[in-house]
């Protein structure tokens, strides 16, 4: 049944990717303005042209380009980016650890800010103060990330400078990484002046990302906590002498929290659609920053390659939501 | 539902609230060049960086200050204005239109055309939208018909994926059974039947649509890839703040303050309009 589920979810997925890269494709291929042209200085001779056109497979037809360049990609090969001359799939490896440990650290912020909410409102529901967490959670939800970073940059950046607004890493400190997820490294080599030093960093792209999402948790999570609450057990357990706040952590949080989980899944996607814009606003040096660049330049192999990785990382989300889903809903599991 | 229910959410004072900030930026909007106190694009480097009239330094004339060029702030806003709101306007209308068609044939037919629309759905939701958008921009070249057109591509889908689910739920009801014993065709019950039913979703969805046309828009403007740079845009505001924010915070701070208020009051209004109109919370 689970593996049945799992197959199916996964042609699905693979048939979302086919349609995501003929999409891209298109989308690309239809663009006015010829890259070629902009790479070659004025001069260029037509033999020139021609010779870097058939170097990029550019002088075949649309559907031949499409198969060489898919058949490229199951190999591994995106590529050579236009703008920077180097092979698509190494530049997209070096700026993800970036993207994915801020949109990491975004979610889990998410959680921690949502789920206290959520408790606070259940536990006090019926009284201001759960009103207080509608409207807060309604106002923050109704504000995109792309505005909470701007407001976190007039308070914690200029009224209050305590936190970095821009960059990734203070630009005069040594590294000593070998792989680009610098904060999990300088934990794992226990740098923490270097942890710390990224925290800062990371900290305002972070909560602009999260506080949306922490939004809708705290509004799900509170609903269904607030259905749990009058159910049979809890209820015996408010008999036993628990308190309510105990009733919540030990007893209904676990019952409540499936349906939050699926909504959080998607939402999760969500947040690192936003970390394109949120990188850029901020100057973090990720993969949501490059695609921004690599768009301006007219990079098209790049292009496609980051929309491509984004789009795979998407589907693996859900994917992992769904099983998620289907391992821990007992009427699946052995349905 | 009566009366004291609704006083009781808050309904009215929110649409209130919500509905009089649009009307007051609409009007300014569309008015702009006889409300604009300065010509939004005069520039003037003897009154580069004015401060907003309560500090010291102002210039009467000039309320909330000037930017590096010297251009009045408060008129770039009302000018930046019309552009938002045509955007709002015809980008969610646009999306609005296609989302929903394709989401009562998809939920109301089933089958394949359901099959086909939600495959298409679900490749759509796999991109990013900000770079989808970015990057459809980039493709059909910067101006206001490309600004419009890329946020209906992107967004149709939130409008699809609540009307097929609504039209769905809808076509199992008695009341789209009878109407078929009745007589009526497949395509009058949904048009006559289906679709006031999920006209409530429609509109809350609309409204706040429009506020999410807003932000895409200021958001294309932010990356300089929205309309030409001579006319102003809250987008390109906020990017001329951004780099300034060290010598004159105003430029970032009324253009913010305008953006939230007019994508709070969009969504507000969409979720005041949807409890006023839903059949069901009546």
């Amino acid at each position: 049944m689970l593996l049945q589920r799992f197959l199916v979810r996964l042609l699905t997925m693979l048939v979302t990717l086919f349609g995501v890269a003929i999409v891209v494709f298109v989308v690309i291929r239809v663009a006015p303005g010829d890259p070629i042209a902009m790479m070659l200085p004025p001069g260029a001779s037509d033999d020139d042209i021609a010779r870097l056109r058939a170097l990029y497979g550019l002088d075949k037809s649309i559907v031949q380009q499409f198969f060489i360049w898919l058949g490229g990609v199951l190999h591994g090969n995106f590529g050579t980016s236009i703008s920077l001359r180097q092979d698509v799939l190494g530049l997209v490896f070096n700026r993800l650890p970036a993207t994915l440990e801020l949109a990491t650290f975004a979610l889990l912020m998410a959680i921690a800010i949502g789920v206290p909410m959520a408790i606070l409102g259940a536990r006090n529901r019926g009284t201001a103060v759960e009103a207080g967490v509608d409207i807060a959670s309604g106002a923050t939800l109704s504000i995109p990330d792309f505005l909470w970073g701007l407001v976190l940059i007039l308070l914690f950046g200029v009224l209050v400078p305590v936190f970095d607004i821009s960059g990734r890493v203070s630009p005069q400190l040594d590294l000593p990484f070998v792989t680009q997820f610098y904060l999990v490294e300088s934990i794992l080599r226990l740098r923490f002046d270097l942890t710390w030093d990224l925290l800062k960093h990371m900290l305002m792209p972070a909560v602009a990302l999260a506080l949306p999402l922490a939004a809708i948790i705290a509004q799900l999570l509170k609903q269904s906590l607030k259905e749990v609450l009058d159910l049979d057990y809890v209820v015996l357990a408010r008999v036993k002498g628990f308190s309510e706040t105990q009733v919540i952590l030990r007893e209904a949080l676990k019952n409540a929290a499936l349906p939050t989980l699926t909504l959080v899944g998607v939402q999760f996607t969500f947040l690192i659609g936003g970390t394109v814009i949120v990188e850029r606003l901020f100057s973090y040096e990720g993969l949501g920053n490059m695609a921004i660049d690599a768009v301006i330049n007219r990079d098209l192999p790049l292009i496609q390659g980051i929309v491509l990785v984004f789009a795979l990382l998407f589907v693996l989300i859900n994917l992992a939501v769904d099983m998620m889903y289907a391992l821990l809903n007992p009427r699946l599991r052995h349905g | 539902m009566d009366e004291a229910r609704i006083s009781r959410r808050g309904l009215g004072p929110r649409l209130w609230l919500a509905g009089g900030w649009l009307v007051l930026a609409l009007l300014a909007a569309i008015f702009a060049p006889l409300v604009a106190p300065q010509d939004p694009l005069a520039q003037d480097l003897m009154l580069e960086r004015l401060p907003p009239f309560w500090l010291d330094g102002a210039e009467p004339g000039y309320w909330l200050g000037t930017d590096s060029l010297g251009r009045d702030l408060l008129s770039r806003l009302i000018f930046g204005g019309r552009i938002a709101f045509i955007v709002a306007f015809a980008a969610a209308t646009s999306a609005c239109l296609l989302g929903s068609a394709l989401g009562l044939i998809a939920g109301y037919f089933g089958g394949w055309a359901d099959r086909i629309i939600s495959r298409v759905v679900d490749i759509w939701m796999a991109f990013p939208p900000v770079l989808f958008a970015i990057l459809l921009v980039a493709v059909l070249g910067t101006g206001l018909s490309s600004v419009i057109l890329a946020i209906a591509i992107i967004d149709w889908t939130r409008f699809c994926r609540v009307i097929r689910a609504e039209a769905m739920s809808q076509a199992r009801m008695d009341y789209v059974e009878s109407a078929r014993i009745a007589g009526y065709g497949r395509i009058g019950i949904m048009l006559r039947e289906v679709l006031p039913n999920v006209l409530p979703s429609v509109v809350a969805l609309l409204s706040l649509e429009m506020g999410i046309a807003v932000i895409v828009e200021a958001i294309l403007s932010f990356v300089n890839l929205s309309i030409s740079t001579d006319d102003p845009t809250w987008g390109s505001i906020i990017a001329e703040g951004r780099l300034s924010i060290h010598q004159a915070w105003w430029v970032l701070v009324f253009p913010l303050i305008t953006l939230i208020l007019t994508v709070l009051s969009f969504s507000q209004f969409g979720e005041a309009l949807k409890a006023r109109f839903d059949p069901v919370l009546r």
